[in-house]
Formats: C-alpha cells, structure tokens, sequence
C-alpha cells in the first residue's frame, strides 16, 4: 500500500500501484495517471477504451480483458496497443482508477 | 431417479465423478458422463515429451479405467447445453436431460488465432508442447536441430498450468546443456506479462532464474502475426523477434460447446462463484476445473482442491441445506527446473507463492521457490500419485484450503 500526492490530495494505491478508492478518480486524476504511463493527453479514443472499461467494472467487477475490450468496444487490437503501449487492459484499467484485471494474472 | 450429468472425462471429469459416485445412493441417483475422447492424457507428461523424458505411451490410459464402474459413460461431442431446459444435445442427435449438471468441459489451445502460426511450416519449424501431437513433432525436430535461436511465446493470458512455459525454458536449458550444444541455442522468452510469471515475490525469483541459465527475457510483448518470410513473431507495436525454431503456448479458451449455448466468456469460460462453486447464474450447475472464469491456475491441483470443496457443497446443495464449503484457489505446482532438479509453488487467490517447507512446515521434505533435488522426484512421484490415487478422489496428504504453516513471509 502506498500513498501518493495528485493534483494536491494525497491518494491511495494498492500493491499494483492502481487506485485503491474509486471515489478518488476523476477525469483530471485519470490525465495525471495517464502522465505517469507516458501519455501526454488523453484524445476521444482514449476515452472511450477508459470509459468502456469503467462501464464494465460496475457491471461486472472486474476490468476486461484485451480480448473482451477487441470484441465488444469497437477499438481493435492494433490500435488498443497505440493507445496504451505494452500492456492495453492494464494501462487503460490503472488510468480508469481501476484494479488491475484478474485476467492480467 | 435423480439424474447427474457431468460434461467432460478429463481430470476435474473424473476426479468429481469418482467422489460423488462413492457419496450418492445408487438407487437414487443416475450418474453419465460425457466425454468426446476414449484415451485419458496425463497433461503435465507433455512436457517432458520433447526432451525424451517421457514417450507418447508415459502419458495416454484408457479414461474407462478410471471411471466409477456403474456410472453411465456416453462417448460423444456436445453440441450445446440448454440450461433453461435442463438438457444437454450432443452431436450425434442424442439428448441428455438432467436433474443437476456439472461442466469439466476443460480448456484448449487455439493456434489458428493468431494470423500465421498456422501454415504449410506448422509442427514443423512452430511448434506447441500442450497437444502430444505437437510434443511429439518437438521430440522429433530437436533430435536433429543443430542449434539457433529457440524462441518461446506466450499468445495471451489466462493460459493452462501457467508454469509450464518457464519449466519448459528450464528443461530446454538443461537438454541442449547434457547434449554439449547449449552454446549453440539462444533461448529467449518472450511473453505479455511484466515479468517472468503471473506473481510478483515469484516472478522475481524465476527472473533470476532465468538469468542465471542465460535464458533471455523479453517481457510486454503483445505478439500480433508470425512473418512466416521472415521467421519472425511481430508485436501489435511492430516490434520483431526473429526465431530458428518457435515454440508457442497459444491462445486458451474453453470449450466451443460453452460459446454454442450462450454461455461463457469472452474465452469461454463459465462464471462461476468463487466460494461455492456452483454457476452464477443457473443453481442446478456447477463447474469445476479449466471451465471456470476463476482467477485461480488453471491446473490439475487446482481441480484436484476444487473437487473437494464442489463435493461437499454438492451434497449440500441437493438436501436443501447451505453450502458452506468454500475454494480458497488454492494450487501446488512442482516446477522442473533441469538438471534433475525442481522448484515447488503453493498459492491460493489471496496469498501469492512464498519461500519456506512444505508439507509439514520447518521439515519439508519439500522446499517452496528452492530449487532442490526432492522437488524433482516429487514432480517424478506426481506421475503416479495422479494414476493411482488423484484421478480416483481418494485423499492426498495435503488439504484442500492453503495453509501459511511453514511458509517464510
């Protein structure tokens, strides 16, 4: 568990270092997030993988899978991985203010 | 009568099928099992397989012979269930209609979904080691390989027995080491994950491993295509790792069945609940092994644990009383580690795996992320502990929830 300063609040993270308290996340937390996994802005693409994800957390509560974000967000792989280089469902989970995915494990 | 209907004879199948069968009154209760295949394979076996440890005929038994005698067994293809109706339709037009229903329908390698694994060059420069047949076209290939980069890839996460891609590295390391050649092979690893496996204090421990064999480690990569000119794997980054030979464990995903009836994942897989067992959404179905959407390995131990914990709750379930039993995702893997020497994990969902004694905490005789020479001939005696003893649900000398006795942390 550690405790890190954004936008001036002191926020908590959990062993994966995403968010621990959903209520914490905001879309000025999410661009600071972003900042930190190398993303300068996040465009309308961005936002609806983030959006999308956040979606089905509180549906299901859990974020999906790359596979499950190819098949049902309209956002294909290749371009899941330009927006979030390296690992697409963890970095969009970690910016939504999400847990990682258990299917990352 | 009451009718039990279990899908698939593998090990979750067959281990549930010999508990239940000792449990319920024959006079009561109707068992059948529905399998598409007549041989049981001992899966951990092909392994072994491309480092002539093992042969084809170490690893394949009758399933018949590890069935409960009078239990009804129908070989065939489920074509799908339809849990409103309380039936099964199998492929060849037969219908099975059920009381209670548990799915051990398992999980399988999908080559052909990812673009060019699958071409004229298949078992024959690109291999897999999870069917025999691909473990044996390994065998084959690696007798008279002269050496070149050996490259080892992961398609995509969940896969089965998830510490089969590094024991396979370990044993490739210590094969090509006792056949004066390992100078000749550059081993390189390549997977999606961050590190070396799926949990942290573990990964650390293999990484080092792995560096120590002189095994190459590339991790984050998200394999797009095979360039079959090339002879290389390309990212969805278009990155390139160029490879002689390439050995994949690809995509996972469960039974086509499961997709025909609407009913699982994204993979495939069924949810279930995570205490008890049972289908989210239909009471009357359990699911047990691979066939879950579980965060649990997917692996022999883990179904071996879970037959425990859906047995009893199964008894329960049927007299109307609570299911109190509950799966703790508990898995113990011996890990090959080569030169006659092996590494041993035990985790559940909640606590990853940890350094320490195992089973009798402070004496062993097994060691957790050690590498010792008793883990080997544990994983050696795992052979027929599985035979004789796992597949017919007799008790083993470990239980079911993970204990933290003798574990360092």
């Amino acid at each position: 568990m550690a405790t890190r300063e954004i936008l001036g609040k002191m926020l908590e993270f959990d062993a994966d270092n995403h968010l621990k308290n959903r209520d914490d996340w905001n879309e000025q937390v999410a661009l600071e997030l972003a900042k930190e996994e190398g993303i300068a802005e996040l465009t309308d693409r961005h936002w609806l993988v983030v959006n999308f994800m956040r979606k089905v957390f509180m549906e299901k509560g859990d974020a999906p899978s790359i596979r499950k974000l190819t098949k049902e967000s309209g956002v294909e792989t290749k371009e899941l991985y330009a927006l979030f280089p390296k690992g697409p469902a963890k970095k969009a989970a970690k910016i939504a203010g999400l847990p990682k995915p258990t299917g990352c494990i | 009568m009451k009718k039990l209907l279990i899908l698939g004879g593998g090990t979750a199948g067959t281990i549930i099928a010999n508990k239940l069968h000792e449990a319920l009154d024959a006079g009561k209760w109707q068992i059948t099992i529905v399998d598409r295949s007549e041989t049981h394979y001992y899966q951990p076996g092909f392994l072994f397989i491309p480092f002539g440890i093992y042969t084809s005929k170490d690893v394949m038994k009758p399933k018949r012979d590890f069935y409960p005698r009078g239990i009804e067994v129908v070989i065939a293809e489920i074509d799908k269930i339809e849990p409103n109706e309380n039936r099964v339709l199998l492929k060849n037009n037969q219908v099975l209609s059920y009381d209670y229903l548990i799915v051990a329908t398992g999980t399988n390698i999908h080559p052909e979904e990812t673009e060019g694994l699958i071409d004229e060059n298949w078992l024959k420069d690109k291999f897999d080691f999870y069917t025999l047949e691909g473990s044996c076209a390994l065998a084959n290939f690696f007798k008279s390989w002269e050496g070149g980069r050996l490259v080892v890839n992961i398609v995509e996460m969940p896969i089965k027995c998830p510490v089969a891609p590094l024991e396979f590295l370990f044993l490739a390391d210590s094969y090509f080491t006792e056949m004066g050649m390992r100078d000749k092979v550059d081993i390189h690893f390549v997977t999606p994950l961050p590190g070396a496996f799926t949990k942290p204090i573990a990964s650390g421990i293999f990484g080092d491993v792995l560096e120590k064999k002189n095994i190459r480690l590339t991790t984050e990569f998200g394999i797009a295509r095979v360039d079959n000119e090339k002879k290389a794997i390309v990212s969805w980054e278009e990155e390139e790792i160029p490879y002689d030979v390439l050995v994949t464990i690809p995509t996972n995903k469960g039974d086509s069945a499961i997709e025909r009836s609407g009913m699982g994942n994204e993979f495939n897989y069924l949810a279930t609940d995570k205490d008890t067992l049972r289908s989210i959404d239909y009471p009357n179905i359990f699911v047990i092994g691979d066939t879950t959407d579980l965060t649990s390995s997917k692996a022999g131990s883990v179904a071996h644990f879970e037959a425990e914990i859906l047995y009893e709750n199964f008894l329960n379930a049927v007299e109307g009383r609570p299911m109190r039993a509950k799966f703790d995702g508990h898995a113990n893997c011996f890990i090959e580690s080569g030169f006659g020497k092996g590494l041993l994990i035990d985790f559940n969902f909640d606590v990853e795996p940890l350094p320490g004694k195992f089973p009798l905490p402070g004496i062993g005789p097994f060691s957790l992320l050690q590498e010792t020479k008793m883990n080997h001939y544990g994983k050696v005696m795992f052979r027929w502990v599985y035979w004789n003893l796992l597949l017919k649900g007799l008790e083993l000398p470990i239980e079911s929830n993970m204990t933290m006795a003798g574990k360092r942390y």
